[in-house]
């Protein structure tokens, strides 16, 4: 059964106001800006942001009003350091955060996942992150030697949108690169936005089911976006666009400035493909794969 | 991800017969903390080009770790500047999970992780999370991995700017824990290994006693020991050999320049 949908569709179906929404779950790679940028245009409010870092995506959605929290472990923008309309809201008291690890939103992901209330770790003992933080409750080995932990809470996120190389139209999907924690964040969701390069027929992902990282049972649409990863890369279809990351931070150092660039890069353009026009041929060729890295043919046969 | 230290490492060092900058002095110092064959961390920024410098001198098998899942046995073939650059994925080891690398982490597998910070206080405890100044309060990205590094690594060692704010006796929030309140602390808590090492700042490189303390081990060539101690939020303890630190060798700036060509992490 086909699940492709167009963005603003998979956007209006499956992420309503007030919805936790799980994105950049593969850290630096493959970050769902063109399905952020959508929630943005769609004037979505409410949202609980989750991800480890976001690099310079969360900041974007906070930046248009549409987050009232944020469960992260870093937020800001990683080549650059500081993201500032995160700055703003959390120094204006606008937005709730939970101060998180990037272990530790693993762990809640991955409990959420495996369907167990929490999980036990040794990291942050003695640390101020879980002070006041409900994700956190110091528990006690049951087994000998008693050794003190932080229990994890769960965490199910009510959407978690990834994107990824390529999928068939029902979402069985291919990955590869890094995967930061977008396994647990797909297992832990009620709903998952595939957003994908290329869209393929089922066989080709049949014919390498290891490279697999979603089963198309658990995702409700598929959107296909070449270049909904701009400006973070997408390994083997085009690099990282650090001149934008530099731009980014240039130019959103106060409220109005941000507020141009939101109006400039996400309100002013319906779509992907207007913002790539946008960016300019000249651009997107300099980005362009230079180099290209096969790997080793794989044998299923039998 | 953590917060490192900012855009000040653009001084040049004159006081020494080769030529070299205040970023590319501490990056040869944060590599020769890289034992061989060790297991390490990586951390962005400075770092990075520690680990590429470490394996083209003295360390030639360590093993790279990056928190988005990637394992690495060779340095990125180019520069990159986020570990998840796709230069970085190719030729790696392994490209998997956060949780299949933080599990090795917290198993003790890693020997040594670097950080950075925007407070590191006497007793090596980081803050990346918030300050609270005169000026109110400044909200900073956060723990990232931070936090994890330096509570399960074996060792961990901090890079940043040497100042009385970035210095304070106290950390104002404990992100990242060092030895706590001192002596037996981290046992205390729970921790089951690790602490800081070394800090290495744009001034000095700073030790831990056995109780938790930090002391002055080697300040950077053409600065005065005065001036490591007045920009420092505490009366810093000396050790007893105060010695000079060792300026890059002509090995480590070709490691350095060949791969940071343009100088944007070190220059």
């Amino acid at each position: 059964m086909s699940k492709l949908l167009s963005m603003p569709g998979a956007i209006s179906d499956f992420v309503p106001d007030g919805a936790s929404v799980a994105l950049g779950l593969q850290m630096e790679q493959m970050i769902p800006f063109a399905a952020g940028h959508e929630i943005i245009r769609q004037k979505k409010r409410g949202l609980t942001l989750i991800g480890p870092i976001s690099d310079i995506l969360f900041d974007q959605i906070i930046a248009a009003g549409c987050a009232e929290q944020v469960i992260a472990a870093w937020v800001g923008n990683v080549m650059m350091g500081s993201a500032y309309n995160f700055r703003r809201a959390v120094e204006q008291d606008e937005l709730k955060i939970f101060n998180m690890t990037n272990f530790t939103v693993t762990l809640a992901l991955q409990a959420g996942a495996m369907g167990v209330p929490f999980l036990p770790t040794r990291t942050a003992l003695g640390s101020d992150v879980p002070k006041g933080n409900h994700f956190f409750y110091q528990i006690f080995s049951p087994f000998t030697p008693k050794e003190p932990l932080w229990a994890v809470r769960a965490l199910n996120p009510e959407v978690t949108i990834v994107h990824v190389q390529r999928s068939d139209a029902e979402g069985n999907a291919h990955c590869w690169g890094n995967f930061g924690v977008l396994l647990e964040g797909v297992r832990a969701a009620k709903r998952v936005i595939v957003v994908a390069e290329e869209i393929v027929e089922p066989e080709v992902i049949a014919s390498d089911p290891n490279r697999t990282v979603i089963p198309g049972f658990m995702v409700s649409a598929v959107v296909h976006c070449r270049y909904g990863a701009h400006p973070s890369p997408v390994q083997g279809y085009h690099n990282r666009d650090n001149a934008f990351f530099r731009q980014y931070h240039q130019q959103t150092k106060t409220k109005a400035d941000s507020d141009a660039w939101l109006e400039r890069w996400i309100y002013s353009v319906p779509d992907r493909r207007a913002y790539m026009n946008q960016l300019g041929a000249c651009r997107v060729e300099e980005l362009a794969v230079k180099q290209h890295a096969y790997a080793a043919q794989t044998d299923y046969g039998c | 991800m953590v917060t490192t230290i900012s855009e000040t490492n653009t001084r040049q060092l004159g006081a020494t017969s080769s030529d070299y900058t205040l970023g590319e002095l501490m990056v040869a110092i944060a590599a020769r903390e890289i034992q061989e064959a060790e297991v390490v961390f990586v951390g962005m920024r400075l770092p990075l080009i520690a680990f590429v410098v470490a394996k083209r001198t003295h360390a030639p098998n360590a093993v790279g770790l990056f928190e988005n899942g990637v394992i690495r046995s060779t340095a990125a073939p180019e520069l990159i500047y986020t570990m998840a650059d796709p230069p970085n994925i190719r030729g790696a080891t392994q490209c998997l999970d956060m949780l299949g690398v933080m599990s090795l982490l917290q198993s003790g597998r890693v020997h040594l992780g670097f950080l950075g910070a925007a407070e590191v206080d006497r007793l090596g405890n980081l803050n990346s999370t918030e300050v609270r100044g005169p000026k109110g309060r400044t909200r900073l990205p956060g723990s990232g991995g931070a936090c994890d590094i330096a509570s399960l690594a074996q060792r961990f060692v901090v890079l940043l700017e040497h100042s009385r704010e970035r210095l304070p006796e106290r950390v104002s929030y404990l992100t990242s824990p060092g030895y706590g309140d001192g002596q037996g602390w981290r046992q205390r808590m729970g921790l089951p290994r690790g602490g800081p090492a070394a800090v290495i700042t744009t001034k000095a490189v700073l030790r831990f006693a056995d109780d938790g303390e930090a002391y002055l081990s080697s300040v950077h060539p053409g600065i005065e020991l005065d001036e490591v101690l007045s920009n420092t939020g505490w009366k810093l303890r000396i050790a007893e050999h105060v010695s000079q630190t060792s300026e890059p060798s002509a090995a480590e700036l070709k490691a350095i320049r060949d791969y940071d060509k343009d100088g944007f992490w070190t220059k």
